[in-house]
């Protein structure tokens, strides 16, 4: 009953320019132009003469003063050229290049999901996906019952038994040291340790913001769209008390058909991510919803997640009107 | 290994699934990933094939060059393996990657170590002279898990690929033995891979085992069996890697799907190969920038 497939690979097609597409983006790859606006002023040319007659030549400057470049831009003979692949963002005068593939950039609000990579004295470290460790202080959790007091030794001593390596929280992010790396915090009963479920690991600029990551989608399980590109999908629980963030897992065994939909939304994410559209409740349920025809080992085939992208871009075309 | 870290309670999630005959993308315990495969992407070599199993990317390149038959067996070729992991991730590259290289070139000679497995009496030239060594290179590109299965695939599909110049042995009136190419690029002998046995690998979860368990799979499996598997069912070699153990009822039932899962495996590639070698020249070729 084993069922081996194997086929020659394709070419990729590109994209078909007729294909749906929501909203127009100015996409850049390095070396392309962003801009050859020409607002010059020449810096000027001085010569100071110091005590002691040493000239000193300042530098010749040429800057499009129109224009202030950020992240992701460099000039070149008088064009502002893009290092990064990814989509122009302009605020005034600031033009910058958001990459498509980077690591998460933590900003305070976000809700991540992360990975215990170490216990160190009095915090955790948690990886992220984004370049340095985060770091989840002793006193930024909610202790096991809810209850707020101030960390003792004891509570330093049995860190481990909160938060081992290896385990998966849900968090927010509390502030950012001056280093990039994110400090997180669980002081809500809605963070915390999970329990059981899976992850998908996604680029973080696939998962687009919104008001909230926590979904409990009506096809019977619940996800979280972690800000870093963590994605936890997991049966959603039967009962909604105050679970004291989560510290105990529920070891039982997920009954079969929970299973079903756990493991049909993985791959439906998967789909998602392969043909890089954005990850939000929605775009999920639909791509669930057109999958629901074909088994749940076929929607990684190639020409299944062709269909089934398709028919959810359609709905969510259909949907912005 | 490359391997990742999970929490208890995923282990467990996984655990409790293959006991259900669901894994975590919804394949049952004896279903492979779709498998992608792909030969004559290097150039310069005599053979060559890529297979993509999942997130495992494997390279495969053979190489055939004259050299001199071993002692003990003077009318024989004999083939040599190279495994190289370098690429795969910061941890493995320079002599990190050595262990895990040379623990699967092992492992790969011990499969072709039977003597049917490759015609090896063809590739001998002049006995106790000359004959033909292929050396076949292993590149390990990306590792997502289940990476003896993919090999084995991708060198019997180089194999397959392999095109070894046709030689003729002139002797001189001083007795002097000249080798002659001919002149024909096209004029080779191919090898027969009829024989050449295909690697299962079978990881032990719970109370059950999964056929090519992907990186969280092998984490939570303590034992795995690796045996090699013609394609007519007959079983080469068996190795168990892994630090729990194996009861021997368990074993006698991973043999017998391993046997099982092989034989499917052999036909699914013998298809593929035959149906890239009648598209001939006007398969597009995909290669690294497809």
């Amino acid at each position: 009953m084993a069922a081996v497939t194997m086929r020659l690979p394709a070419v990729r097609a590109p994209l078909d320019s007729s294909a749906p597409r929501g909203g127009e983006k100015h996409l850049v790859a390095p070396g392309d132009t962003i801009t050859t606006d020409t607002g010059y002023m020449r810096c000027g040319q001085r010569r100071r003469r110091g005590g002691g007659g040493v000239a000193r030549l300042r530098a010749v400057l040429r800057w499009p003063l129109s224009l202030r470049r950020g992240h992701g831009t460099y000039v070149e003979d008088e064009k502002l050229i893009a290092s990064v692949a990814g989509v122009v963002e302009r605020v005034n005068k600031l033009v910058c290049v958001r990459a498509l593939k980077a690591r998460y950039n933590g900003e305070i609000g976000d809700i991540v999901v992360g990975r215990i990579t170490e216990v160190q004295q009095k915090r955790w470290k948690v990886e992220t996906n984004s370049r340095l460790d985060s770091v989840l202080l002793l006193s930024s959790i909610n202790l096991p019952g809810g209850e707020l007091r101030r960390k003792s030794a004891e509570d330093e001593l049995a860190m481990r038994d909160y938060l081992q390596e290896g385990d998966l929280i849900s968090a927010e992010v509390q502030s950012i040291f001056a280093d990039g790396a994110v400090s997180l915090h669980t002081r809500s009963l809605k963070y915390g340790k999970l329990g059981q479920g899976v992850l998908v690991q996604v680029s973080p600029s696939l998962v687009k913001r919104q008001k909230t990551h926590f979904h409990d989608l009506p096809c019977g399980a619940s996800v979280i769209l972690g800000n870093n590109g963590f994605i936890w999908i997991y049966p959603t629980p039967e009962q909604k008390d105050d679970e004291a963030g989560g510290y105990t897992a529920n070891l039982e065994p997920v009954p079969l058909s929970d299973r079903e939909v756990i493991s049909r939304l993985r791959n439906c994410i998967v789909a998602l991510v392969a043909h890089k559209m954005m990850l939000f409740d929605t775009s999920i349920l639909y791509c669930y919803e057109a999958s629901l025809p074909h088994q749940i080992k076929d929607i990684l085939k190639p020409e299944v997640t062709e269909e089934i992208i398709l028919e959810a871009r359609q709905r969510l075309l259909d949907l912005e009107g | 290994m490359a391997s990742v870290v999970l929490s208890e309670a995923e282990k467990l999630y996984i655990v409790h699934g293959v006991q259900e005959d669901l894994r975590v993308d919804g394949r049952g315990c004896e279903d492979y990933r779709c498998a992608e495969v792909e030969t004559d992407v290097v150039s310069n070599t005599s053979g060559s094939a890529r297979v993509k199993l999942g997130e495992t990317d494997i390279l495969v390149g053979i190489k055939a060059e004259m050299g001199t038959p071993k002692l003990e067996k003077p009318d024989e070729g004999y083939l040599e393996f190279f495994v190289d992991c370098s690429s795969n991730s910061p941890e493995l590259e320079g002599r990190g990657g050595e262990e895990l290289g040379t623990d699967i070139a092992n492992t790969l000679y011990r499969v072709f170590s039977c003597e049917n497995s490759v015609d090896l009496k063809s590739l001998c030239i002049n006995p106790k002279e000359h004959c033909w060594v292929l050396y076949v290179d292993v590149l390990l590109l990306e590792c997502g898990g289940n990476i003896f299965d993919a090999i084995s695939i991708a060198v019997k599909a180089a194999l397959f690929n392999t095109r070894i110049p046709k030689v003729r042995v002139l002797e001189d009136e001083e007795g002097t033995k000249e080798i002659e190419l001919s002149d024909d690029p096209y004029d080779c002998i191919r090898v027969n891979v009829d024989e050449v046995p295909c690697i299962v690998t079978l990881s032990k979860i719970g109370y059950r085992h999964v056929v090519d368990a992907t990186l969280q799979e092998e984490a939570c499996s303590l034992a795995s069996l690796l045996i090699s598997v013609t394609s007519k069912g007959a079983i080469t070699s068996m190795k168990k890697v892994g630090k729990g153990s194996l009861d021997p009822e368990s074993i006698f039932e991973m043999m017998e799907t391993g046997q099982r899962v092989g034989k499917s495996l052999h036909i699914a590639l013998q298809k593929i190969l035959d149906e890239e070698e009648n598209l001939g020249t006007s398969r597009p070729k995909v290669g690294f920038l497809g």
